[in-house]
């Protein structure tokens, strides 16, 4: 995974609360086996219309000006678990959302794909809103902060979300390796505990 | 700090019996961590989340690390038409979906229920049914409405195509330990009133994202009473509430449901493992972040008339006004706009035009009993297009061998084979632009069932309550039927 350290960037704003996974990844496009390319589907039914004209959008409008940031509201990615919702929107071009809140699993799912989600409160959201709007944000996970022109932000993130993101790591490789031997004692314990859990499955 | 005799919720505890290790670092000022590397028990996999996944393994080297632990089965782009075995090769990209799943099951050796298999089904109907979900464990699925299983008091939650990945290669995952919010259910349902109206109200009252990253516990007499179908549609629509997990402690009820079930524990270690399972409990005094309330005892069916699960009414109500802050009055229009319906109009004047029941909230039997109560001796209305898809081929065979099937039939109702459809309208069960459905599935969203189509959510009874009147309808107001 590519690391995510800091960006700058123009800002796509989608200030709507519940843009939930079908809408960022029509579900009909779930079909589609590749994990590339997806960035054409992002949004896609407020992009083009039923006989696929395209349909005037801040979304396409942001494209052309190089959009790496998308500032949005409340409960962002709610909904489905389906990782495309993270594929897309990072083949478009963006690898940091700024929110008043997450779906858990879309938040969960940025972590994987070295997309940087954060959360501030309404009025930071909407101040950066207005700052980003016209110009570019920056943003510095390093230092935790967001930067618009004079003005500098701090945010808040975990540990444990920021030096995952900051390294790049392939998550399952770092499990194994840091991991692997605790597995399995935790595996000898559970097993003497409780041995159904290991019995063979008679499927 | 928690000591160990500290009282503990059922939450904690199943977090607890499942720590590797606890990662270190902040995740507040002065707060321990809360993140740890927590052990998978069962991952459940289906054709449409998985793809990546097993690429994944393939392109770094890897391989599966205890593959009994893992289940497969397509469910979601599945035909749910009676001859789909004949059209699968020429299902487009549903086929291939489908192949694809198999052809990676095969090659990394996974437990997998095929389709034409008696057991295939919705992941979430098909767990529980063959007894691969257990009270106490850890269960992981591709999928958001794995909360589902939560009912068994197993902690249960979705995940993405690269934490399946990383569940196939380790059964371990870090994550963060949840915030916990009890559901105090206090009152008795009545008649016709069922564990989905207490998941539209309570979401409708404390709003979608009141328990967003929880652990949400449901307790209290009602709950006790409810079946383990009616507990797990309870649980499958936490996640509507933002919750990552949903929960109920495991009891006889529970117990009496698993044993036998073929991927459950036999014989002695049946008891062995039930015994555990009745330590399942939260303390007495256990804390919990938040707790909510709902008494049952007068509440009505319910049903959504907007776009969000939040968007939910009594039958006997009306489509609500506009609220009064600036942002929700403005969600609140565009919602109405793209439901095409108006404030104040009773919702019982909505007009439907295709019915679906069935889902991984809806589609088990006891469910389609409830409709075809309602379903007996009336039939779908003039224009209305209506669908029984079951929640798996044993709930389709069960229901048959009841002679349910015959009675949806003769109501005019299609009868399907058993998967996801139309609530993820990934196959051909979809809506139209502009067409309205009531649907026994778990979510209202712009575009959901299909591109402009509009969801009214509610109970299996009131959907066929719908699909014989030809709009939305108290079902307890049905004229009797002349026996």
């Amino acid at each position: 995974m590519k690391p995510f350290e800091s960006l700058t960037s123009p800002v796509l704003l989608l200030r709507e609360n519940r843009i939930d996974t079908d809408i960022i990844y029509p579900a009909r496009f779930l079909l589609i086996m590749q994990r590339e390319g997806l960035g054409q589907y992002f949004c896609a039914d407020r992009r083009v219309d039923p006989e696929g004209n395209a349909i005037a959008n801040p979304i396409d409008e942001a494209k052309e000006r190089g959009a790496g940031i998308l500032i949005a509201g409340r409960e962002f990615g709610c909904g489905s678990s389906r990782e495309q919702a993270v594929w897309t929107i990072k083949d478009f071009g963006i690898t940091c959302v700024i929110a008043e809140s997450f779906g858990e699993i879309f938040q969960a799912n940025c972590l994987r794909n070295g997309v940087l989600p954060i959360v501030f409160d309404p009025a930071t959201v909407e101040e950066l809103a207005t700052l980003g709007k016209d110009g570019e944000l920056s943003v510095d996970l390093v230092a935790r902060t967001v930067t618009a022109g004079e003005k500098v932000i701090d945010f808040e993130i975990s540990d444990n979300a920021r030096e995952r993101l900051l390294k790049g790591w392939d998550e399952t490789g770092m499990i194994q390796s840091r991991w692997g031997a605790a597995i399995s004692t935790f595996e000898d314990g559970q097993r003497a505990a409780q041995p159904w859990l290991y019995e063979p499955l008679a499927i | 700090m928690t000591t160990a005799s500290a009282p503990r919720t059922l939450y904690r505890k199943l977090w607890d019996s499942h720590v590797i290790e606890v990662v270190p670092g902040a995740e507040g000022e002065g707060e321990e961590s809360r993140a740890a590397l927590i052990h998978v028990d069962r991952h459940l996999l289906h054709e449409c989340s998985t793809h990546q996944s097993f690429e994944a393994l393939r392109s770094n080297g890897r391989s599966v690390h205890r593959r009994e632990t893992h289940l497969a089965v397509p469910d979601h782009a599945v035909s749910t038409a009676l001859d789909r075995l004949s059209i699968a090769q020429d299902d487009g990209a549903a086929g291939a979906q489908v192949a694809r799943l198999a052809s990676n099951v095969a090659e990394f050796d996974i437990p997998y229920v095929p389709l034409g298999d008696a057991r295939q089904g919705i992941v979430h109907v098909m767990g529980p049914e063959l007894g691969f979900t257990l009270p106490g464990i850890t269960l992981a699925c591709g999928d958001s409405h794995t909360s589902t299983h939560g009912a068994f008091g197993a902690l249960a939650f979705g995940i993405g195509a690269s934490d399946c990945e990383t569940v196939l290669a380790t059964n371990a995952i870090v994550q963060s330990r949840a915030k916990t919010v009890k559901v105090e259910l206090s009152g008795t349902l009545g008649d016709h009133v069922t564990s989905k109206d207490v998941a539209l109200a309570l979401i409708g009252r404390y709003g979608a994202g009141f328990a967003t990253g929880c652990a949400v516990e449901f307790t209290g007499e009602a709950v006790r009473a409810m079946s383990m179908a009616a507990r797990m549609t309870l649980c499958n629509m936490a996640i509507e509430a933002g919750a990552r997990i949903g929960l109920v402690a495991p009891d006889e009820t529970t117990i009496d449901y698993l044993r036998g079930r073929p991927l459950a524990p036999q014989g002695a270690m049946f008891e062995q493992a039930a015994d555990y399972w009745r330590t399942l409990a939260s303390d007495p005094g256990a804390e919990y972040d938040r707790t909510v309330s709902l008494d049952l005892d007068a509440l009505a069916p319910q049903i959504t008339w907007g776009t969000n699960p939040q968007d939910s009414a009594p039958v006997d109500g009306t489509v609500p006004g506009a609220p009064e802050d600036a942002e929700a009055a403005r969600q609140h229009a565009k919602a109405l706009a793209y439901m095409g319906i108006e404030a104040g109009m009773p919702v019982t004047d909505i007009a439907i035009d295709v019915v679906f029941i069935g889902s991984c909230t809806n589609g088990r039997i006891e469910d389609l009993r409830a409709a075809a109560a309602v379903a007996k001796g009336r039939k779908v209305a003039a224009g209305v297009r209506a669908l029984v898809v079951p929640g798996s081929m044993a709930v389709r065979a069960q229901a048959e061998e009841e002679g349910l099937d015959t009675i949806f039939t003769e109501a005019g109702f299609d009868w399907r084979m058993a998967g996801c459809s139309m609530c993820v309208a990934m196959n051909e069960d979809r809506l139209a632009e502009g067409e309205r459905s009531a649907s026994t599935s778990n979510r209202n969203f712009e575009g959901r069932q299909g591109r402009g189509g509009r969801t009214h959510l509610m109970s299996p009874a009131m959907a066929a309550a719908a699909a014989v009147t030809g709009h939305i309808a108290d079902v307890r107001m049905l004229e009797e039927i002349p026996a």
